[in-house]
């Protein structure tokens, strides 16, 4: 066990060092930020004094040196645009994005599984056909486009919903929360829907498709054989065997959700980090925008990791010999 | 006291609490950009520099029209050639109740001269601009001397916000800002929260020295995307937003419970044509660059500024809200040339032109520019390609992203070319902002012939060069007499612009949406503040 963990920890830390000089490199070939901030007025001594201050003027691998030594100080820089560590942006704007991936989250599961379930038990009933159909169009219609839409009619037209930002936030265990505020939720119910939609569709298409093969295997047969009464044979039987592709499918999606949550963010003018990346590539931030991308990477090599530890500790298989099972 | 006196004291809180907020009167603002930091010499982003505005003052302010008038100076005056006298204003407290005297002026220009690190953009090359150098006569008095006669002092100085020595000495630059700890300021309003990406707030301060302010507290929400911002003033999420869509303008001034104030912006919206002898986007119709480059042709520009239907793109892409120009800075700013009017639209005219400097078949050319930085930016590039391509000079558009238009812009490739860094387009759009007011930095900038050594011409990415205008443009910078320096600058502008050293589309015009209970008195620069916006009586 310990040399399967520690093998993992070499291969995430490979794929970290990967991709800081993708993500590095990749951000500092883009324009020049100096260029974007500067006055008019501000003439080439003026660009250059700035330049040199903000330490643009090293060779790019100088500067990805002085990077990498900083960040195993666990410095990932000052943001330009704020002139405060970056790091301390991304955590005092994370609780607000996680807020909203995980109500999302439970929002696709509450809607989605018992429509699922629905479509799975009678498949060929006009109802099913609703379902599956609202799933498709879930699927396919740009988020950005049912957001506006949500905000013309709920906002707008009927004035129900308040159409941008965040509510009245308490503080719980140092992050400041919404979830537990009613203006809080009040504004949190659209842009968090708009976000479950795919997940939504996901855990209906899951569900459903995870309904049908169960219903005919032989253990539910032989549930049904013995007079076990449906529900139970639904709620403990089938439920206990669907979940499991739904739960690791789910996994794998909240991380892109919390780390993508770009769009709705925009929308809504939610304060996360998506809308603070989407600021920050505006005016290229480039300590901002390199550190919330290392912040996303070292987050997804923590949950394969987490993931890949439980597996092993559930399938032996894995631990073993990787594909030779 | 005992504890259940102290419920009932709590309970009578909480109760009073309601009342004193719905006393209080509260203006909510959307708006497009939102401020990154509170210190003041941080950048000079406009989303920053309005909110800073309501917190700090500078020691000449700018009129709606950024003309300048008395801010935390009462009174300038040259006492010789190379000296400017500033009378301080006597009697004004900062927010924490300190006195303002002439100590804070001199710390807030020593702070800016040893450089502010990290500041992206810090407002310190306006105090290199003619070399300035500050002394304190008494606690109300100031001189700034600088190498040679030097007109445009108060513009300069209207630039840089005055912050408190006893509170900002020795502070940590931005970070300490936005905690509130050094944003103390002489302003009508007082920080109160700065929360990034959702909400910034000020509060009135009661003793501000110009009478008390008018709201009690200001919200300032940034709301990015366009219609979102609009949604929320539609649904009273907040009182007034910056920037309303230019396609929906018609939707809100039909609306009773909606108002719409317009003013004409300092932005001027213009085509760079490059003046280097080969440009490598413009070929002929087998594709190579063309030698000589047909832009140094005037009569080709000339042909070029013709050929653009500007009251097309007025009314078809700008909603209306776009004043056609010729001139390079608006009606009532220090510098405009009454007379000078825009191009009208007259395509014969324009391929008469091209046949006559011996470009009867025409050309090919890439126009650049951006498709985020100026309203509409990205439709006015396909409009003009359209119209070009009319009269014959076949328009291709390559629009970008700003984070990537400005660098090449102005620098070319030099992060990923060595040796590239001089201006790479050969004709792009851009917009040029004449924020003091005044134009001579303006023709400086943009007619000047490009010097990095003096900083003229610091702006004029098409390296046009003419020495009429060079002439004038240093002799105006040295001229401290008004009368003589407009007369000089309008003979520069007229000079260039009959040169076509460049072809200016238009400026654009600020507008802003908010509840028909609001009356706002707009700004040409572009600021949103509170302090110009009051309650319908």
């Amino acid at each position: 066990m310990a040399e399967f963990i520690v093998k993992r920890l070499l291969q995430a830390l490979l794929v970290l060092a990967v991709m800081t000089v993708l993500v590095f490199f990749g951000v500092n070939v883009i324009g020049n930020p100096v260029y974007i901030f500067a006055s008019s007025e501000c003439d080439q001594p003026c660009l250059d004094a700035i330049i040199k201050d903000l330490g643009l003027d090293r060779p790019i691998w100088e500067q990805y040196w002085v990077f990498i030594g900083n960040m195993f100080q666990g410095d990932l820089g000052n943001s330009f645009t704020h002139g405060v560590p970056a790091m301390s942006l991304i955590w005092q704007r994370l609780p607000a994005t996680l807020e909203l991936a995980l109500c999302a989250l439970v929002i696709a599961l509450i809607v989605g599984l018992p429509l699922g379930v629905a479509a799975g038990l009678r498949p060929t009933h006009w109802t099913s056909r609703v379902i599956m159909g609202f799933s498709m169009l879930a699927f396919s219609v740009p988020v950005f486009w049912i957001g506006l839409i949500m905000i013309i009619v709920f906002s707008v037209t009927l004035g129900w919903m308040p159409a941008i930002g965040r509510g009245d936030t308490v503080e719980v265990f140092g992050a400041d929360l919404s979830l537990f505020t009613l203006d809080g939720l009040h504004h949190l119910a659209m842009p968090a829907f708009t976000l479950s939609l795919i997940m939504m569709a996901m855990v209906i298409r899951l569900t459903r498709a995870g309904m049908r093969e169960v219903l005919f295997s032989d253990y539910i047969k032989f549930a049904r054989a013995n007079g076990i009464r449906e529900r139970r044979i639904l709620s403990l039987h089938v439920m206990r065997n669907i979940l499991i592709p739904i739960v690791t499918v789910l996994g794998m999606e909240f991380g892109g959700v919390i780390a993508f949550a770009v769009v709705v963010e925009s929308i809504f003018s939610w304060p996360g980090v998506g809308k603070m990346l989407i600021d920050a590539i505006a005016v290229l931030d480039r300590p901002l925008i390199v550190a919330y991308l290392i912040f996303v990477v070292i987050m997804f090599v923590l949950l394969n990791l987490i993931t890949d530890i439980l597996y092993s500790l559930l399938d032996p298989r894995v631990r073993l010999g990787g594909n030779s099972g | 006291m005992n504890y259940r006196m102290s419920w009932f004291l709590a309970a009578g809180l909480a109760m009073a609490q309601p009342a004193i907020a719905l006393a209080q009167e509260v203006l909510t603002i959307g708006v497009r950009s939102e401020a990154a930091s509170m210190d003041p010499h941080w950048t000079q982003l406009s989303g920053d520099t309005q909110v800073q505005e309501h917190i700090f003052e500078r020691l000449v302010g700018l009129s709606s029209t950024s003309q300048p008038i008395p801010g935390l100076a009462v009174s300038w005056a040259p006492i010789n050639e190379t000296t400017w006298e500033f009378k301080l204003r006597e009697g004004v407290k900062w927010h924490d109740g300190e006195d303002f005297t002439a100590d804070d002026v001199i710390f807030t220009y020593d702070r800016l001269r040893a450089g502010v690190s990290g500041a992206p953009a810090s407002p310190a090359f306006q105090l290199e601009k003619g070399g300035k150098q500050w002394e304190k006569i008494d606690d109300y008095t100031v001189h700034i001397t600088t190498d040679g006669p030097y007109p445009t002092m108060a513009e300069d100085l209207a630039m840089l916000p005055i912050i408190a020595e006893h509170a900002a000495a020795g502070v940590e630059p931005s970070v300490d800002f936005n905690t509130g700890q050094a944003a103390i300021g002489t302003g009508p309003y007082m920080f109160e929260e700065y929360s990034p990406g959702s909400q910034i707030t000020v509060k009135k301060f009661p003793d501000y020295w110009g009478g008390e302010p008018h709201w009690d507290q200001v919200v300032f929400r940034p709301v990015g995307q366009d219609s979102a911002r609009l949604a929320a003033l539609l649904n009273g999420d907040v009182d007034m937003i910056d920037y309303p869509p230019t396609i929906d303008i018609p939707q809100l001034v039909e609306d009773p419970n909606f108002t719409v104030s317009t003013i004409p912006a300092d932005r001027l919206i213009y085509i760079i044509p490059g003046n280097k002898h080969i440009e490598p986007f413009i070929t002929d119709a087998a594709g190579n660059p063309m030698v000589p480059n047909p832009l140094r042709d005037w009569r080709v520009r000339k042909a070029l500024s013709l050929s653009i239907n500007r009251e097309a793109i007025r009314d078809r892409i700008m909603g209306g809200a776009a004043l056609p120009a010729k001139n390079i800075v608006p009606p009532g700013f220090f510098g405009y040339v009454e007379g000078l009017d825009a191009d009208p639209y007259d395509p014969e005219q324009a391929q008469a032109l091209l046949a006559e400097a011996g470009y009867a078949d025409g050309f090919n050319i890439t126009l650049h520019g951006p498709n985020d930085r100026y309203i509409n930016d990205a439709r006015i590039l396909e409009a003009v390609a359209q119209m070009w391509s009319r009269v014959g000079i076949t328009t291709e558009v390559d629009a970008m992203p700003r984070n990537v238009f400005f660098s090449r812009l102005i620098r070319g490739d030099e992060l990923s070319m060595p040796g590239f860094d001089v201006p790479e387009f050969s004709i792009a759009l851009t917009g040029w902002g004449t924020v003091a007011g005044e134009a001579t930095y303006t023709v400086s900038g943009t007619l000047e012939t490009y010097n990095a050594a003096t900083g003229g011409g610091n702006g004029n990415f098409g390296r046009y060069s003419n020495t009429e205008v060079d002439a004038r443009s240093v002799l105006a910078k040295r001229t401290i007499d008004n009368d003589a320096r407009r007369a000089i600058l309008e003979e520069a502008i007229t000079i260039g612009m009959l040169d076509y050293a460049y072809i200016p589309i238009h400026f654009q015009v600020n507008q802003w949406g908010m509840k028909s209970t609001l009356v706002h008195e707009p700004r040409t620069n572009e600021r949103t503040r509170a302090m110009d916006v009051r309650r319908v009586e």
